[in-house]
C-alpha cells in the first residue's frame, strides 16, 4: 500500500473539465448516431425503385406498431414494412454486428488488421453456399443461409483446432486463420470452377459479395437478437477488453481471466459473423474499418467503443444499402461493393483529419 | 502476507525453464534476482506474479496456493511491470493508469471519485502528475517505465514485481528510476541486469543460473568475484565501500582470459 508518496508534488485534480468534455461528447456521438440510425432506416423505407414519400413511412411504421389507423395504400405499406423496413433492419443488424466483432478481435489480438473474417467465417461461409447452391448437398432441404451457417462454423473448428495445438496466442490464431481462409477459399473456387454454369458463378459471385435482396422478417428476428446479445455479452467484457491494452501478460497480471475472455468473446464474434454472412453473405470492409472510424470519435476505452462501434456500422451498412438500390436505375449493386467504393475515401479522409488532430 | 515459492518448476512444452526454486519474500525488502540471459528470471518473476502457473511444486501468497485465490484476488495484492510492455492505442497517461483499477471494478462496483483519487495519487508518487493527460505515444521510455509502475501502484499492492524496468533507459533515468521504486512503501521483488544496481539498491539479492536458483542472500554474499566467474563468465573485483555496500569492478579482456562458460539457450 502507498499512502505516502515519497516527493510531494502538487497532484492535479481529474482533470474535471477536461474528462467532463470528453464524457459530453461521447455521449453526443452516441445520441447523434443512435438518431442517425432512426433516420436513416425511415430513408432506407422511402428510397427505392419507387419513392414513397417520408410521410407515409413514418404512418406505416405507426399502423403496425401502434395500430394507429392513418390510411396508407395497401401497396405502398406493403412495399415499406415487408421489404425496405425488415431489409434496414438487417443491415443495421449485421453492421452492428461486424462492426462490434471487429472492435472486440482487434483488442482480443492486438492487431489493427484483424476483422470478423480473419477467423475463416467468410471463407468457409462461402463454401457451405456453393455446396448447397451448386453441388446441391442436403437435396433441396437445406437453405443457402444454413449451408454457409454450417461452412461457417466447420472452418471456424478448423481454424480453432490450428490455433490450439500452434501455442494458443494472438499471432497462432491469426496465422491459423489465414491458413483456414486460404483452404476454404481455394474449396470455393475449386467447386464454382469444376461444377458451376456461367449464371450459377454469377449468382454465387452476388452472393459472396453481399446481398439483402432476398430478405424479409423471420430474418429480422434471427439477426436483431443475435446482434442485441452480442452487444450486451461484449460490453460484459469491456473492462476485461481494455486490461488488453499492454498485451496479454498484463491483462493477466491485472486479474483478468484471460482464457476465458478469449473463449467466451472470440466465440460470440464467430457466431454473430457467422449468422450475418449466412443471411446476407459476406460483406467486407465494416468489420475493419468501422472499428477504426469510432475510435477516432470516441476513444478506445469499451465502454464507449463498443456501443458506438456497433451504431456506426448500423448507420453505415444502412446507408450503404440504400445507394446500392439507388445508384444504378433497375438494377441492384452488391452491398459490399459500396461498402468498400464509399467506406474506402471515407476512411480516408478520417485517417487524415486525425493526422491534423494530433 | 508472504509470497513464496516452494520447489517450483516451470516447463515451456517439454522443455525445462525453472526447476526446483524455492524462496520466500520478505515483507518490506528489494529482492533483487539476477542471472545471466537465459537463466530463467522472467520465469519465476510470472511465477511469483501468478501469471504462470508452476508445473511443479507451489507458488504461495500469504501460505494459501496461488490457483486457490483466483486471479483477481491476486491482482489486489500483487503488481506486475513487465518487460517493455507498449500498446498501439491512442490512451493517455491518466487512463493507462487508470487500468490498475481493473480488480477491484465491477457492474456493482463502478468507477468512482475514490478511484480517481488512487490514480492522481500514484502518478504524483511516480512523479508524473503533470503528465497526467498527455498521450502515451508521446512518452519517451523512461517515462512509460514509471506509468506502468504507476499502474501497478493503482493495484494496491503488497508486493511490486519489476522484470527488468530499467532495460533501454539511459543511466540518469536507470538510477532514478531504482531510486523512486525503492523509497515506496511497498515490497519489491526486481530481475535487474546490472549487477551494481543490484548492489546498490538490493537488500536480498537471488542468484539464478541454468533455470536453477542458485544462491540467496545479501549481496555481500551473492556479489563475490567467484560467483562472477562461474555464473556470469566474467573476471572482476569487489570492493567494499566504508557504508558496507559492494561495487564491482570488471576487468577487461576478462571474457578471453576467464572460463569458456558452456553455451546456454536463451
Amino acid at each position: 500500500m502507498f499512502e505516502t508518496s515519497p516527493v510531494q508534488q502538487p497532484v492535479q485534480p481529474p482533470g474535471q473539465s477536461l474528462a467532463g468534455r470528453a464524457y459530453l461528447v461521447r455521449a453526443g456521438v452516441s445520441i447523434g448516431a443512435l438518431v442517425l440510425l432512426v433516420g436513416v432506416i425511415a430513408m432506407a423505407a422511402a428510397k427505392g425503385e419507387t419513392h414513397i414519400p417520408l410521410g407515409t413511412v413514418l404512418q406505416t411504421i405507426a399502423n403496425h406498431l401502434w395500430q394507429a389507423g392513418y390510411d396508407v395504400d395497401p401497396i405502398d405499406a406493403g412495399i415499406i414494412w415487408n421489404y425496405r423496413i425488415s431489409r434496414a433492419m438487417v443491415a443495421a443488424a449485421c453492421g452492428a454486428s461486424l462492426a462490434l466483432s471487429g472492435a472486440v478481435l482487434q483488442a482480443l489480438l492486438r492487431n489493427s488488421l484483424a476483422d470478423p473474417y480473419l477467423l475463416g467465417i467468410s471463407a468457409g461461409a462461402s463454401t457451405g453456399a456453393v455446396s448447397v447452391a451448386i453441388l446441391g448437398f442436403g437435396a433441396g432441404m437445406v437453405s443457402l443461409s444454413l449451408g454457409a451457417f454450417v461452412g461457417a462454423l466447420v472452418a471456424f473448428g478448423f481454424v480453432a483446432l490450428l490455433a490450439i495445438p500452434a501455442g494458443r496466442g494472438a499471432g497462432a490464431i491469426i496465422l491459423a486463420g489465414v491458413a483456414g481462409s486460404q483452404l476454404f477459399n481455394a474449396l470455393t473456387s475449386f467447386i464454382v470452377t469444376k461444377a458451376a454454369t456461367a449464371d450459377e458463378a454469377r449468382g454465387v459471385m452476388f452472393w459472396l459479395l453481399g446481398n439483402l435482396s432476398g430478405v424479409r422478417w423471420p430474418d429480422v428476428y434471427l439477426a436483431l437478437p443475435v446482434a442485441v446479445i452480442g452487444l450486451l455479452v461484449c460490453l460484459w467484457y469491456s473492462r476485461a477488453l481494455d486490461a488488453f491494452t499492454f498485451g496479454v501478460e498484463s491483462a493477466a497480471s491485472l486479474g483478468v481471466p484471460v482464457r476465458r475472455v478469449y473463449v467466451v468473446l472470440i466465440a460470440i464474434a464467430a457466431s454473430m459473423t457467422a449468422v450475418m454472412v449466412s443471411i446476407v453473405g459476406a460483406i467486407g470492409f465494416v468489420g475493419l474499418v468501422i472499428p477504426h472510424a469510432a475510435r477516432f470519435f470516441v476513444g478506445t476505452r469499451h465502454g464507449f467503443l463498443l456501443p458506438a462501434s456497433a451504431l456506426i456500422g448500423a448507420v453505415f451498412l444502412v446507408a450503404a444499402d440504400i445507394v446500392s438500390r439507388i445508384i444504378l436505375d433497375g438494377q441492384v449493386l452488391p452491398i459490399g461493393v459500396i461498402t468498400a467504393l464509399i467506406g474506402a475515401p471515407a476512411f480516408a479522409i478520417i485517417l487524415c483529419h486525425g493526422r491534423v488532430l494530433r | 502476507m508472504s509470497l513464496e515459492l516452494r520447489n517450483v518448476g516451470w516447463n515451456a512444452g517439454f522443455k525445462k525453464i525453472i526447476s526446483d526454486v524455492s524462496l520466500r519474500v520478505t515483507r518490506g525488502e528489494f529482492l533483487g534476482v539476477i542471472g545471466p540471459n537465459g537463466s530463467g528470471k522472467t520465469s519465476v518473476m510470472s511465477v511469483l506474479g501468478g501469471i504462470r502457473a508452476p508445473s511443479t511444486g507451489q507458488a504461495l501468497l500469504g501460505d494459501q496456493p496461488m490457483k486457490k485465490i483466483g486471479r483477481r484476488n491476486l491482482a489486489r495484492h500483487i503488481g506486475f511491470v513487465e518487460q517493455q510492455a507498449d500498446t498501439i492505442d491512442r490512451i493517455t497517461v491518466r487512463d493507462a493508469v487508470a487500468l490498475g483499477r481493473t480488480p477491484y471494478l465491477s457492474l456493482l462496483t463502478p468507477w468512482s471519485g475514490h478511484d480517481d483519487a488512487i490514480v492522481c495519487e500514484a502518478l504524483a508518487s511516480v512523479e508524473m502528475g503533470p503528465f497526467a493527460d498527455r498521450m502515451w505515444h508521446t512518452l519517451s521510455g523512461g517515462e512509460k517505465q514509471r506509468v506502468h509502475i504507476a499502474r501497478a501502484l493503482t493495484q494496491q499492492p503488497d508486493f511490486l514485481l519489476l522484470d527488468e524496468p530499467t532495460n533501454h533507459l539511459d543511466i540518469h533515468h536507470q538510477l532514478g528510476l531504482l531510486e523512486l521504486v525503492r523509497a515506496l512503501p511497498v515490497t519489491v521483488v526486481a530481475a535487474l541486469h546490472d549487477l551494481n544496481h543490484a548492489a546498490m539498491f538490493c537488500d536480498r539479492i537471488a542468484m539464478m543460473d541454468g533455470g536453477k536458483l542458485i544462491a540467496l542472500g545479501t549481496p555481500e554474499q551473492i556479489l563475490t568475484s567467484q560467483n562472477l566467474r562461474d555464473v556470469f563468465g566474467v573476471a572482476a573485483d569487489i570492493e567494499i565501500d566504508d557504508q558496507g555496500r559492494c561495487h564491482i569492478r570488471y576487468r577487461a579482456g576478462s571474457q578471453k582470459t576467464g572460463p569458456i562458460k558452456k553455451d546456454r539457450v536463451a
